[in-house]
């Protein structure tokens, strides 16, 4: 019990203060019938450092690490080299444990970062306003579309997503739909070299109130959304764009350049790590300031102090839980602040120039790798356009091909049937991410293994 | 760009003398180790870079001719400079590693570093969520043995472990609700929330579809019961109740009330943000709870972070574990733990759940908060089953001891009804009439001190949530009760300087109300000389 500093002299002395008999007259409201006295079921009694360490390290050994593997997982968490400095800063006692800030002026350290962070996704997203982060990108993406709901004020009640929008993102949506009024038209995914935008288009009416995309897509193709953005804008709905790879955004153009109202997507691969899924970090931004109001999340905004110097605060907070209750514009009352350091401090360290780098590297090693399996018998690459990720098609079921060559350290890539359960049509294509963690050797491990098991 | 103070304060021009100990001026802005710093955007510059990478080559290029051509106006620092900038702001934060932190229903106790050690284990902070199930089952057997614990520790049937943070539990758990009473074709309306609950909790039933009524307090802090019994009818969904509440109060009728929302056939959510309090001493599924969030960094001692991440698991009771969210673990009966995502949930649920599973979705993309998870398991073995007992003690002990030290000096409105529980509530009252519970929490900052929670719950006036929690020594208490004391006796004296502090923080207090008048939330090249209008103002850039 090394983390209780109380002794039993120390709790005699208290009880006697308070004028308590024992600690048990402390809890005098819990009815006696529900109370526990013996030892928790089960639980065993309190372990040394040491010997917790053992077992989770027993069960950490269990796992493949991506590192030990020639790796090629995607989808919406990325494996990027993330440099020392930026655990060491995180790790700061001053900023992993420190709370909100609810007290400006002792927690400007916190709020400085938050402003650069909100102004680093604006210029990444090309939008006029971030916000100070939220759980994760397909969280973000729900709340965009429930944002666009309340711009809409309830009159529009359909929402158009994209056959290939992140198929976790579009459960999201629609879970949270069915306890809204909002009706989703979803496209159906397709295998094709391009997406049908056309397609997506035609589905935009009236009764719209967004549609939304993904940039570059669940497959990893890269289209132009101005056509969508002006259909969209034809109708009075929004396009919201989500975004699951930001180093992207170092060598595409901006969904705020191309027309996108909301912005939205997941910070995980600057900064943040893999984790099995969590935490991570949820980007959000809006192309005109004039939506700033209807927004959900925090937002860290330049003030003065009493003195006249600079500084900064969590701001309008009007349209928050805490003041508004059942009027708020959303229910969150957090934000992904330490993965939003995370982000801002490798973001500082690449710079635009380490930024247009990385991203150049990135793509480099996906057209290898991409031009290398195109020459396995068996396998086609389907994209036309693509960044660092591709679909290619097996001719088989690809879950099946995954788990076979997973046996020989080769996590071959993220297969449709596993995305997509129920649409049997598309088992046979994987989704191949390549990072600049990727070495050749790593593609020609996957070539051959892949050369093997198709033969 | 080579300034090194550009906090807009004019190095060489005279402080203001609002303090006579704020001393002569200096040249850099800097007070020896209080260090000014400036913005990255303006030391920075796009040209530089803290990695090295290769120069980008031309080569293959199958963008869709979406090349980025313009800058996009992100600067970079070198390494040294990137290290500086991030530890001279850290210095500008309290934090918890710092010294007492007493906000109120807020829960800021150690940080144990063997969590973070962990966490880092590459096996758990390296695994991509859609990893084939055979390569990760180390990180899935972390998710069931905490969930086993958790279920255990609250007498619960289920647990949902995807819900990002506390809020976002509390809508999983509404949601569990509402899924329930729909698949027997019950359509309610209504959710009874009670004013002491946290303001999520209204926000989060509104959210998911729900009209909200007020129950109110008793002159006891608890939830009026007759009040309560009234108002409950075929209509209700359920009620959401925080317990111990936001008052610092063990709701004394949970089990009573519990029964009574039962016998219209609506269902009990509690917020379970204050779990700490209780954790071994008694179980909320033994009073009747249906769902409960659990708040990770409250009770298992996750770190904050500056405003998260967080982590919200959600136990249910055996009626609404069937419609848990995607995806979800569970061990079957030959000892294997099963991630059970879409694909396999029907098959699953028919050969485990007797085909009941009726899941109401998903809530996120992949598992939930497995950095959290690793954290808290660690903890929960760290302190046994002993130790957890123990947490509860202390923390209602530490509590105590302040509400009882205190209440000569500061209003306690609860303080007659018995002991609080993990955080003691006072008040304004007795207060000179132009100070306010701000000025008192400001001076609070000049003796050292992250001020408790103020102005909340809202049915207190002038309210004051001073949680300690179980990891304060006798020594650090008696030392922020002696500081808090003599705030509070100039605040009933009316001592005027209050009413300008801190006086010693790196800022003096901040105008909130310009930041919202006048937003400015990103950076922009700074104006010529006559100025141009904001960013609000132009309309964008």
């Amino acid at each position: 019990m090394r983390y209780l500093p109380l002794t039993d002299a120390d709790r005699s002395a208290m009880l006697e203060k308070i004028g308590a008999p024992d600690v048990d007259a402390l809890f005098v409201d819990v009815p006696e019938e529900a109370r526990l006295d013996g030892p928790i079921h089960g639980l065993p009694m309190h372990a040394s450092e040491m010997a917790v360490e053992k077992h989770m390290r027993r069960l950490s050994k269990k796992n493949l690490a991506a590192a030990d593997a020639a790796f090629f997982l995607g989808a919406g968490a990325y494996k990027h080299h993330v440099p020392a400095s930026v655990d060491h800063i995180i790790q700061r006692g001053e900023f992993l444990t420190a709370y909100t800030p609810y007290q400006p002026e002792i927690a400007q350290g916190t709020l400085q970062m938050l402003f650069e962070f909100q102004s680093q996704v604006a210029h990444l997203y090309g939008c006029a306003v971030a916000n100070a982060s939220m759980y994760d990108g397909s969280t973000a993406c729900w709340e965009a579309v429930a944002m666009a709901s309340r711009i809409a004020r309830g009159k529009k009640r359909k929402v158009v997503l994209s056959g290939a929008l992140h198929p976790h993102y579009a459960e999201v949506v629609k879970t949270m739909a069915k306890f809204t009024d909002d009706e989703i038209a979803h496209a159906k995914p397709a295998m094709q070299a391009e997406p049908d935008s056309a397609g997506l288009m035609a589905r935009i009416d009236e009764d719209t109130s967004c549609v939304v995309v993904q940039y570059p897509d669940i497959l990893g193709r890269v289209t132009d959304l101005q056509p969508i953005a002006e259909a969209a804008h034809d109708k009075g709905a929004l396009l919201i764009v989500v975004n699951t790879e930001p180093v992207a955004l170092g060598a595409i153009k901006s969904p705020g350049e191309m027309g996108a109202d909301i912005v939205v997507g997941e910070g995980q691969s600057i900064g943040v790590g893999l984790q099995f899924g969590g935490p991570y970090l949820g980007l959000f931004a809006v192309r005109d300031p004039k939506h700033v109001r209807m927004m959900p999340g925090r937002l860290c905004g330049e003030t003065q102090d009493a003195e006249g110097k600079r500084g900064y605060v969590l701001t309008l907070s009007t349209r928050e839980q805490h003041i508004r209750r059942e009027k708020a514009t959303s229910n969150i009352c957090t934000n992904s602040g330490l993965c939003a350091l995370a982000f801002s401090v490798h973001m500082t360290l690449l710079g635009e120039k380490g930024l247009r780098q990385l991203a150049a590297e990135n793509h480099r090693l996906a057209c290898l790798a991409a031009d290398k399996l195109a020459e396995v018998p068996g396998v086609s690459v389907l994209n036309g356009s693509f960044f660092n990720e591709f679909t290619i098609r097996l001719g088989t079921d690809a879950r099946a091909i995954v788990r076979r060559l997973a046996k020989d350290n080769v996590l071959a890539g993220v297969s449709l049937g596993r995305l997509f359960p129920q649409h049997e049509e598309l088992s046979d294509g994987l989704i191949v991410a390549v990072t600049e963690t990727t070495t050749e050797e790593d593609i020609e491990t996957l070539v051959s293994a892949l050369k093997e098991v198709l033969a | 760009m080579s300034a090194p103070n550009q906090s807009g304060w004019k190095p060489g021009s005279p402080v203001q003398d609002h303090n006579a100990m704020s001393g002569p001026d200096t040249v850099t802005g800097n007070r020896a180790l209080m260090l000014e710093e400036p913005l990255i955007f303006e030391i920075g510059t796009t040209e530089t870079t803290g990695v090295d990478l290769p120069e980008a080559k031309g080569g293959a290029n199958r963008l869709g001719g979406l090349d980025r051509n313009e800058t996009i106006g992100l600067p970079g620092l070198s390494e040294p400079e990137t290290v500086r900038h991030y530890t001279r702001l850290s210095r500008q934060n309290y934090a918890i590693d710092l010294g007492l932190f007493p906000l109120g229903s807020c829960t800021m106790k150690h940080n144990p570093r063997l969590n973070e050690k962990v966490a880092r284990m590459p096996g758990f902070a390296d695994v991509h969520p859609l990893q084939p199930v055979d390569t990760v089952r180390g990180a899935l057997e972390v998710i069931n043995e905490l969930a086993f614990w958790l279920i255990d520790l609250t007498a619960m049937h289920g647990v949902a472990m995807s819900p990002k943070a506390g809020a976002h539990g509390e809508l999983c758990g509404i949601l569990c609700i509402r899924a329930a009473l729909e698949a027997r074709g019950d359509a309610r309306k209504v959710i009874l929330v009670p004013e002491s609950a946290h303001g999520t909790n209204p926000a989060t039933a509104a959210f998911a579809g729900y009209e909200i009524e007020d129950i109110p307090a008793n002159s006891d802090g608890r939830v009026d019961l007759d009040a309560l019994k009234s108002r409950l009818g075929p209509d209700v969904a359920g009620v959401m109740i925080t317990n111990p509440s936001t008052l610092g109060l063990f709701e004394r009728d949970l089990k009573a009330i519990s029964d009574a929302v039962h016998e219209v056939g609506g269902f009990v959510y509690c917020d379970g943000a204050n779990f700490n309090a209780i954790v071994g001493k008694v179980r909320p599924g033994d009073l009747g709870v249906d769902a409960m969030h659990i708040n990770l960094h409250k009770t298992f001692s996750t770190p904050h972070g500056g405003g998260g991440p967080g982590s919200g698991p959600v136990v249910l009771s055996e009626a609404l574990s069937p419609f848990a969210p995607l995806p979800y673990t569970a061990r079957t009966k030959d000892g294997i733990v099963h991630l059970v995502e879409e694909e396999d949930a029907d098959a699953f649920s028919e050969e485990h759940f007797d085909g009941v599973m009726q899941s109401f979705g998903r809530m996120t993309a992949f598992h939930g908060q497995m950095g959290m998870f690793t954290r808290a398991l660690t903890y929960i073995l760290s302190h046994g089953a002993d130790g957890l007992r123990q947490v509860a003690e202390d923390a209602v002990l530490n509590a105590n001891y302040i509400l009882r030290s205190l209440e000569d000096v500061l209003d306690a409105p609860f303080g007659h009804s018995g002991p609080c529980m993990h955080e003691a509530l006072f008040s304004d009252k007795g207060f000179a009439e132009d100070i306010s519970t701000l000025d008192l929490a400001k001076a609070l900052i000049d003796e050292g001190y992250h001020p408790m929670t103020m102005y909340f719950p809202l049915v207190v006036h002038g309210a004051m949530l001073v949680e300690p929690t179980e990891t304060e020594s006798k020594a650090a208490l008696d030392q922020f009760i002696t500081a808090l004391r003599s705030v509070a006796e100039r605040a009933r004296a009316g001592d005027e300087s209050l009413k300008t502090a801190p006086h010693y923080a790196p800022r003096r207090r901040l105008d909130e109300t310009l930041a919202a008048r006048k937003p400015v939330l990103a950076w922009e090249e700074p104006s010529p000389p006559g100025g141009t209008p904001t960013m609000s103002e132009q309309g964008g850039r």
